[in-house]
């Protein structure tokens, strides 16, 4: 009856490949045979080609768009202006941070690259073709790439959309560039404490302007099906619902007759979390000829059109007594939003959790302010690997901490120790309205610092310094630190929402009669292998094996509402639903078990795979053949089949944390560096699968690198992108990336069901100040207290020099 | 403009068809022939997500017209498969988790191959130097090293055998 | 990213290509490895009616070693040159340059004559040529003709190569003694914020011959004269180094880009050369 040889109990939990192990990806077999199913793969019959004309100007007046003779070109089937969208009022749309966004240039242009017009013909070629005849009469008006300018009286009106409004989506705007003034904490009890504090460090901290870059592009094919009034829509969306959803509210069209299918997606990092202008002419080209219209956009549109991030200039302050104990920290923040404020941000945080700025440190009061302007850019401020602004502001905290360290002439690793939350304060309550659930820092702090000899470092770097200062040399040698506390997995619906939709995610399970499983997510992996790691919490949580477990994910007609996956929050949010789904499959199962094996439910006991009675460990039923009693058996008051539905509102966000270290060479003539070392520590709680952990470790400290080290999007002074392909947009090589030491503790969180906290975006969370403070730390002993990023070789060669060590 | 009769042998498989000049490789072979391993990442010929092996070289096909390749013999990531699974280095990618997203992968591995072919016995800095035409925004390369590392002693150690 | 349409002509010899750069003018380009043009083309930023494959022609191919006599193919590939065994003996400088072009890919299909003939201040083979005082064989409607490395580059993308004139090899001394090439670049696909090829022979304790030439450091390659003048005779000691290094500075224009202000390029350009010189003398 049961099973006919029996294994032994750690036989059954290897056989799951549940909680822990570093199970091998089920999605690797078909990517590295090429067989992955990503947007521009799809070939739909008919299928037309939609390409933009964009504006070679920051700011500029159109006068006119003459498209006669793109129109006469064969091949082309239409071309799309603002008018022809104005009585569909899709000419202008909603973003997610409650402005409003051209979808085409209507009377003006805002940023160079702005869509000007659509234009939709048989394949690519015609089609850019066509673009190049399209004639597009500018007048140019004056441009402003600068924050501070733009907030000057005498600064050019950007939005006249906006003229005369003195108030928009988060309260008052005080100039006709500014869009919002927002504020956490104390600001009068921070200045009374700043003002008669022993020592108070100041500095103004830039994160400079940069892009999430995903290998794979934006894009989408859309496709109207017009017998049936039935609109279909691939592309590459991180939130698949939520692009359903809006795009219902834009269309008109009923949401049921709306598919929205996020195939496999080349990356994301919050680049695609966004509604973008082609989504947008692509529906409507597809509506208007009945065909399916693709839209995939090249890198240059990429990086001068879609998503930036970062452009936070943040000035702060922190206070502490002689002896470094820290007693105040305030912020203020003057934050570059482009053109349109299209940051992809939970509703009601307008900066996101930047607020999350007190980092690892119990500092009793602090407040910030962030003023959000507009400036001849593109719009985007998206999280690029990382939860809503939370890399700006572990980047600001750690860089605070090593200029108060400078100030108070100590050693930047004891002053972090001496004001680290200690263990026995969490759930710890900060100055600007967190409740961090957990965490253990002061140990995560000392296994860094001995795993690399933090004191011979330090002594090795003094030896360095002076063989400098004596013509020895001309390399020094940085050490740079850095203590992390992110906040992910947005989040509780009691504040967290995106539109109106709550930030819950969902998870549906069915289990089928022979013990196979799918289940569904509103979550959509680009990489972090949801398919492979969800299997394994529901193989924990069900006793199934993971390979029996098939997870779907991306496409809105099969999957429950959920809102996507950015800001580390799959793993807290839908991970969570996937476990309290599989806890309602098991306790149907439980029933169902009682019921054959004619005990009570309560005699019952779960081990691994099995509902045991208790002290008769011969008497179970294994998922499996509860699995199929569930579809054959009558049994009194329980319903056939095993399926079960788990939304899951976090009661809070989870706050995994970090100690990394750097070691960096640095040549002080050319400003070329070498990163010697790199160790990384991170806590996140229940480590689901190794493999997958470090994978996101490695991944995200490469992006770190980048931006740290040379990634930018820069403008010249009439608002030209000068960093428009990756010739020039730094994405390191295997040659220029380092080898990394990775290493864990593991404090889970109390509040999630598996003890998970999430991990994608630590890296990048912690990595950027790891390595910028260790080009800083290279200089502090010649006086160096604050270079902005990136530090490429010349800003570097530039420290240098102005220290004057080029003699 | 004049179309051309394009010749191509892909995959060891004859291909004849009919095309522009100007149509990049990499459309013709994704497009047009249904081989959509090769990706385009970039466009400009610095990502290497579009490479595939042209007459024995590593290249980007994002930058070969089809009229340059008039003639050539074309490897795809999908002509790179072991008879009825993963070949030697598509299991290393697998066992080290040499990727994520899986964008970089088919240019990757493609490379891959042909650099165990210049250098079948390499350092992992040599293994860095010779990939790095080839981008990934995911992984942080260091465990492509280790799969691509990993592959060659196993194709080594085959070929020992053999021997 | 999508180039304009073209005719595309792939003759298999040298006269079949000149007559169809003749028959279309201006409205013609030849294309080698295409990994300047290409990128150009697919930019929109050449439009090229007709062009003219280089590759079916065996006459441009080939590396040919006669004694210190060196002659390489204008369609020979950076990988051909870095995988010659003959060539690496003879003038290593040429793989050591290699090498630091580009990607392993590009280098695949790039060929030296493209990086030479491109005008491009920023491609490397052409600061080479200078310090090897090669010449470009050049074919046209009137035959051939020879033109110094040193004295072909004119402005960025102008040479003194006529559109109707083919490159077809390139003729070099294989110089003997030291040599390096040194290049600061951002990233492996960058080109140079500043490099520097050096060769340099030694005559007992002294220097009998130097050439210094320079990448991106100007509109144009740069070799000065006068920084290989500087080391002729000296010991190459710091001073001499700084004498040479002072004198190639004196000789490059650069300007600012993603790379960097001009200081700077100035700047790590004195140290490229510095380094070059250093360990071209310590191989010499
Ligand atoms: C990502 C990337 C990075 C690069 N990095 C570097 C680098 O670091 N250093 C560097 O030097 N180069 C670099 N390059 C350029 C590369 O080396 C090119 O391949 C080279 O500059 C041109 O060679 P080609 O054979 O591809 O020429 P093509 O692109 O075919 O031609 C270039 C130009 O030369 C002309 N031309 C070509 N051959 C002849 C001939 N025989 N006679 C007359 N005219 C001719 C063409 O008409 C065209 O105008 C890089 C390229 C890429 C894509
Ligand atoms: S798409 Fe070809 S190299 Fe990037
Ligand atoms: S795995 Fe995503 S780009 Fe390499």
């Amino acid at each position: 009856m049961n099973e006919m040889a029996p294994i032994s109990r750690e036989e059954r939990v290897e056989k799951l490949k549940g909680l822990g192990c570093s199970r091998k990806r089920v999605e690797d077999v078909r990517f590295t045979q090429g067989k992955g199913n990503y947007v521009d793969d799809l070939k739909l019959p008919g299928m037309l080609h939609g390409d933009f004309v964009r504006s070679p100007y920051a700011h500029a007046r159109v006068k006119s768009v003459d498209k006669s003779a793109a129109l006469a070109l064969p091949g082309v089937v239409a071309v799309l202006t603002a008018e022809d969208l104005a009585p569909l009022n899709l000419h202008w749309m909603p973003t997610l941070a409650g402005d409003k966004q051209m979808v085409l240039a209507d009377g003006k242009v805002l940023f160079q690259g702005q869509e000007v017009a659509f234009v939709v013909a048989s394949d690519r070629y015609v089609a850019a073709d066509a673009v190049d005849l399209v004639v597009v009469d500018y007048e140019e008006l004056p441009v402003v790439t600068d924050p501070f300018k733009a907030l000057q009286p005498d600064a050019p009106v950007l939005r006249e959309d906006l003229q005369g409004r003195t108030s928009g989506a988060h309260g008052d705007r005080r100039h006709h560039n500014h869009i919002f003034l927002w504020e956490a904490g104390d600001k009068a009890a921070t200045d009374e404490v700043i003002a008669s504090a022993d020592v108070v460090a100041e500095e103004m901290v830039y994160y400079h302007r940069t892009h999430p870059c995903p290998l794979e592009t934006c894009g989408c094919v859309a496709s109207m099906d017009t017998v049936n009034g039935k609109l279909t829509v691939h592309g590459t969306f991180q939130a698949p619902h939520v692009v359903r959803t809006v795009a219902s509210l834009l269309s008109g069209i009923e949401e049921h007759k709306i598919r929205v299918i996020s195939p496999d997606i080349g990356g994301g990092f919050g680049n695609k979390v966004g509604v973008y202008p082609g989504y947008v002419c692509s529906i409507v080209a597809s509506i208007v000829t009945g065909r399916p219209v693709k839209w995939i956009e090249d890198r240059m549109e990429n990086l001068t059109a879609t998503a930036f991030a970062r452009d936070y200039w943040m000035k702060g302050k922190i206070a502490a007594t002689k002896d470094g104990r820290i007693t105040g920290l305030s912020c203020h923040v003057t934050a570059d939003h482009g053109a349109f404020d299209a940051c992809a941000d939970p509703s009601k945080f307008p900066a996101g959790f930047f607020h999350i700025c007190t980092g690892s440190y119990d500092i009793p009061v602090a407040h910030v302010g962030v003023d959000g302007v507009y400036t001849n850019k593109a719009p985007g401020g998206v999280a690029y690997r990382c939860s809503f602004r939370v890399t700006e502001a572990a980047y600001f905290i750690e860089r605070m901490i090593e200029v108060l360290a400078i100030e108070l002439g100590m050693d930047a690793a004891e002053l972090r120790a001496k004001n680290f939350i200690r263990k026995e304060q969490f759930p710890y309550h900060s100055a600007l309205g967190w409740e961090y659930d957990s965490g253990d820092y002061h140990t995560a702090w000392d296994k860094a610092l001995k795993a690399v000899g933090y004191a011979d470092l330090r002594k090795e770097q003094a030896e360095r310094v002076e063989a400098f200062r004596r013509g020895e040399t001309r390399k020094l040698i940085g050490i740079g630190l850095t203590h992390f506390t992110e906040i992910v997995g947005a989040g509780p619906v009691k504040n967290c929402d995106i539109l109106g939709m709550g930030m819950f995610d969902s998870c549906e399970i069915r289990i089928h009669p022979t013990g196979s499983a799918v289940a569904r997510l509103g979550t959509i992996s680009q990489g972090q292998g949801h398919a492979t790691t969800f299997a394994q919490i529901l193989a924990s949580e069900i006793g199934l094996p993971a390979d029996s477990i098939t997870v779907e994910e991306g496409d809105t007609d099969t999957a429950p509402y959920g809102l996507g996956t950015y800001g580390s929050r799959s793993t807290p949010v839908a991970g969570a639903a996937t476990a309290m789904a599989g806890r309602k499959i098991r306790a149907k199962a439980q029933m169902i078990a009682a019921y054959l094996l004619e005990v009570h439910d309560g005699d019952l006991e779960w081990d691994v795979d099995r509902f045991v009675v208790k002290g008769a460990p011969e008497r179970f039923k294994t998922m499996k053949e509860i699995a199929f009693a569930s579809y054959n058996q009558a049994i009194p008051g329980v319903e056939p089949g095993l399926e079960a539905v788990s939304y899951y509102d976090p009661p809070n966000m989870t706050y995994p944390f970090g100690a990394y270290v750097c070691v960096m060479e640095i040549d002080v003539d050319t400003g070329v560096h070498e990163i010697r070392q790199f160790y990384a520590l991170d806590d996140c709680g229940t480590r689901i699968n190794p493999m997958v952990i470090e994978g996101q470790v490695h991944g995200g400290l490469t992006e770190a690198l980048a931006i740290a080290m040379g990634q930018e999007i820069a403008y010249d002074e009439i608002g030209n992108v000068k960093t428009g392909t990756l010739m020039d947009f730094f994405l390191p090589t295997a040659w220029e990336t380092p080898h990394y030491t990775t290493d864990f503790t593991e404090t889970p969180s109390p509040h999630h069901p598996i003890g998970a906290k999430g991990v994608g975006e630590s890296p990048n969370v912690g990595g950027v100040p790891a390595f910028s403070n260790a080009v800083h730390d290279a200089f502090r002993p010649f006086g160096l207290r604050q270079s902005h990023m990136p530090h490429d070789h010349w800003r570097i060669w530039k420290i240098a020099r102005d220290l004057g060590l080029h003699g | 403009m004049a179309k051309m009769q394009l010749r191509l042998t892909v995959n060891g498989e004859a291909a004849e068809l009919l095309v522009e000049p100007r149509e990049l490789l990499v459309y013709v072979l994704r497009e047009r022939l249904g081989l959509t391993g090769p990706h385009v990442g970039c466009d400009t010929s610095h990502c290497g997500a579009c490479t595939v092996d042209m007459d024995g070289r590593s290249v980007k096909s994002c930058t070969v017209f089809a009229a340059q390749a008039d003639g050539a013999d074309v490897t795809t990531i999908e002509g790179l498969g072991a008879p009825g699974g993963l070949s030697v280095l598509q299991q290393a990618f697998r066992e080290h988790h040499g990727l994520q997203c899986g964008f970089c992968t088919p240019g990757m591995i493609t490379r891959a191959h042909r650099f165990l072919q210049e250098n079948p016995n390499p350092s992992e800095e040599e293994v860095r130097f010779g990939m790095a035409g080839n981008l990934c925004r995911c992984t942080g390369y260091q465990n492509i090293v280790k799969a691509i590392m990993a592959a060659a002693a196993e194709l080594n150690a085959v070929r020992e055998a053999a021997e | 990213m999508i180039p304009a349409a073209f005719e595309y002509h792939r003759p298999t010899d040298l006269q079949a290509a000149l007559a169809t750069l003749q028959e279309f003018g201006d409205e013609a380009r030849v294309i080698a490895g295409g990994h300047s043009l290409v990128p150009m083309m697919k930019l929109r930023m050449a439009t090229i009616g007709h062009l003219v494959d280089l590759r079916a022609i065996a006459d441009l191919k080939g590396i040919r070693i006669d004694g210190a006599a060196v002659r390489i193919g204008a369609m020979v590939t950076q990988q051909e040159l870095i995988a010659d065994a003959a060539l690496a003996r003879a003038a290593p400088i040429l793989r050591e340059t290699a090498l630091q072009i580009a990607d392993p890919q590009v280098r695949a299909v790039g060929t030296i004559g493209g990086n030479v003939a491109n005008g491009d201040p920023g491609n490397d083979m052409p600061a080479l040529m200078q310090c090897l005082d090669a010449s470009f064989s050049l074919v046209g409607p009137n035959g051939s003709r020879a033109v110094k490395a040193r004295e072909f580059y004119e402005a960025a993308y102008v040479t003194a190569r006529e559109d109707d004139e083919i490159l077809v090899a390139i003729d070099f001394a294989a110089p003997g003694g030291g040599y390096a090439y040194e290049k600061q670049k951002r990233k492996i696909g960058d080109y140079a914020t500043a490099a520097a090829a050096v060769t340099i022979r030694k005559d007992g304790t002294a220097c009998s011959a130097a050439s210094v030439a320079m990448t991106n450091l100007s509109d144009v390659p740069v070799w000065s004269k006068a920084a290989g003048d500087a080391l002729v005779g000296s010991a190459c000691g710091p001073a001499d180094v700084g004498r040479a290094v002072a004198a190639a500075l004196a000789d490059i224009a650069p300007t600012a880009d993603n790379r960097g202000p001009a200081e700077f390029k100035r700047h790590a350009a004195g140290v490229v050369i510095r380094r070059a010189i250093e360990r071209a003398w310590s191989r010499a």
